[in-house]
C-alpha cells in the first residue's frame, strides 16, 4: 500500500497556446492519492486542452507534467491511468462484451471483472447487445465501465456526466468516491455542480 | 494483458469490424475486378496486345485498389475516439498499430490474391507466370498496407486529405510496381525471376520493420 501513497501528479508552469490565444500561463498543481481535480471554466477556455496535455497526446508550450517525480512519458504512467475523453472510443458495431474485452487486452485487469462492472454501471444483462442499439447515455456508461474493468490509479474524464440522466450521475459520483477511498485520485472537467462527500476536492478555474 | 494479446485482440477485433460492414471489404475487390475486366473490352481483339500488357494492367489495379481501401485503416478509430485509446495503452503503439496494418491487409489485400489467378487467366497470361504474379502479389500488397499506413496516419486528422494521401504515398509505391510488374513479365518469356523476388523479399521485410514506428508517431501527431 505505501507505494500507492506515494503516487502523485503533479504539473508545474503549464501554459497552452493555441491560435495566437494564451488559454492558460503558469498553471500549476499537485495531486495526491485520494484527491480530485476539477477544471472549471467557460467553453473554450482550455479545459479539454489541458486533460490532453496530461494524457500526453499535446505537448505544453511550456512546463512539465510529472507522474510521481518522473516525465510522463515513461510507461509506467500509462499502465497507471485511464482517460475517457468527448468521444466514447467505442466501436458501435461490437457488442458490449466484445467492447470490454478489447479494453482490457489493451491493458491489465483492474478490481473488477467485465460482469461486475456491467453491474456496476447497471448495464448487466447487455452484454450481447450491440453498442449501436444502445442510447447515448447507456454508451458513456460503457464508456466508464472501462474504468473499472482495467488497473488504473489515476482517472482523467472529460465531462463525464454528459447524456446521463440523474441516477447516472449519482452513479458516477458513487464509483468516483469509491475510487478516492480506494487511493484513486481523478481529474476531471464538468459543468454540473459534482457531490463527492468526503473527498479532498481541489478546483483549478480557467478564464 | 501481455503484448501478443494485446496484438491479436486488436486483429480480432478489426476482423470482426470487416465481417460486419462488409462494404469496406467488398469495394476495393470489385474495383480490382472490375477495371480489369474493362480493359479486354477497350482494347479490342488484340490477344497477344493483351497478353503482353496483362502483368502491367493487374498490378495497376491491385495497386489502385489498395489505395482506396487506404482510408478505412485508421478513419473509424479516429472518429470515434478509439484510436486515442489503443495509443494510450501502455503497450508499444507500433506493435499494436501493425496488428491493425495486418488485419486490414487481410480484409483487403488477402481476397486480390483470390481472385487474381480467376483474371490472370482471362487476360491469357501463361499457367507459368500466374504463379509468379501470386508470389509477386502476395510479397507486394503487404508492402502496399504497411507503406500506406505511414500517409493514413499523416492525413487522418485531415478533413480532405485523399488528394495529399495519393501525391504522398504514390511514389513510394513505384519501386514495388517496377520489380513486380517486371518478374511476372519476365517469367512470361522464361526468364529466371530470382533477383525481382529476392529485391521484393527485401522491400517487405525492410517495411515490416521500419514502416509501424512512423505510422505510430504520426498517429500521435494526428489526435493533437
Amino acid at each position: 500500500m505505501d507505494t500507492q501513497r506515494q503516487l502523485f501528479l503533479e504539473g508545474a508552469g503549464l501554459s497552452c497556446i493555441r491560435d495566437d490565444r494564451v488559454l492558460f500561463e503558469g498553471l500549476a498543481f499537485e495531486l495526491y492519492a485520494g484527491q480530485v481535480l476539477l477544471l472549471e471554466g467557460e467553453n473554450g477556455s482550455g479545459k479539454t486542452s489541458l486533460l490532453r496535455i496530461i494524457c500526453g497526446f499535446r505537448e505544453p508550450d511550456s512546463g512539465k507534467i510529472r507522474w510521481c517525480g518522473d516525465a510522463v512519458n515513461d510507461s509506467r504512467f500509462y499502465t497507471q491511468m485511464a482517460y475517457i475523453g468527448h468521444l466514447d472510443g467505442i466501436k458501435k458495431e461490437l457488442t458490449v462484451l466484445e467492447n470490454l474485452k478489447v479494453s482490457l487486452a489493451l491493458s491489465k485487469p483492474g478490481r473488477y471483472s467485465i460482469q461486475e462492472a456491467l453491474k456496476k454501471v447497471s448495464l448487466a444483462g447487455f452484454d450481447d447487445a450491440l453498442v449501436q442499439t444502445l442510447s447515448a447515455g447507456q454508451k458513456r456508461r460503457l464508456s466508464l465501465a472501462r474504468l473499472l474493468i482495467t488497473e488504473n490509479y489515476l482517472w482523467i474524464l472529460d465531462e463525464p456526466f454528459t447524456s446521463l440522466d440523474k441516477q447516472g450521475i449519482a452513479l458516477i459520483e458513487t464509483l468516483m468516491v469509491e475510487h478516492c477511498t480506494n487511493n484513486g485520485m481523478i481529474v476531471l472537467t464538468s459543468h454540473h455542480e459534482i457531490a463527492l462527500h468526503g473527498i479532498d476536492v481541489q478546483r483549478i478555474h480557467l478564464s | 494483458m501481455p503484448l501478443p494479446q494485446a496484438f491479436f485482440a486488436l486483429i480480432r477485433r478489426d476482423l470482426v469490424l470487416a465481417l460486419r460492414r462488409r462494404s469496406e471489404m467488398i469495394n476495393p475487390l470489385l474495383f480490382f475486378i472490375l477495371v480489369i475486366t474493362l480493359f479486354p473490352l477497350g482494347i479490342g481483339a488484340q490477344p497477344q496486345l493483351l497478353k503482353a500488357i496483362a502483368p502491367g494492367i493487374i498490378w495497376v489495379s491491385a495497386l489502385l485498389a489498395a489505395m482506396l481501401s487506404l482510408d478505412s485503416l485508421f478513419r473509424s478509430d479516429f472518429d470515434d475516439g478509439s484510436l486515442e485509446q489503443i495509443l494510450l495503452s501502455s503497450h508499444p503503439a507500433s506493435v499494436l498499430v501493425l496488428g491493425k496494418v495486418i488485419a486490414h491487409w487481410l480484409v483487403t489485400g488477402l481476397p486480390l490474391l483470390i481472385v487474381a489467378p480467376l483474371l490472370a487467366v482471362f487476360l491469357g497470361l501463361p499457367g507459368h507466370s500466374v504463379g509468379i504474379l501470386l508470389l509477386t502479389l502476395l510479397l507486394g500488397t503487404p508492402v502496399l498496407s504497411l507503406i500506406g499506413a505511414i500517409g493514413v496516419a499523416l492525413t487522418v486528422g485531415l478533413r480532405r486529405g485523399g488528394m495529399i494521401l495519393s501525391l504522398l504515398v504514390l511514389p513510394l509505391y513505384v519501386p514495388v510496381l517496377i520489380f513486380a510488374g517486371n518478374a511476372v513479365e519476365m517469367a512470361g518469356t522464361g526468364l529466371p525471376v530470382d533477383a525481382q523476388i529476392n529485391i521484393l523479399i527485401s522491400i517487405l521485410l525492410m517495411a515490416l520493420v521500419l514502416a509501424p514506428w512512423p505510422t505510430a508517431a504520426a498517429l500521435k501527431m494526428s489526435i493533437n
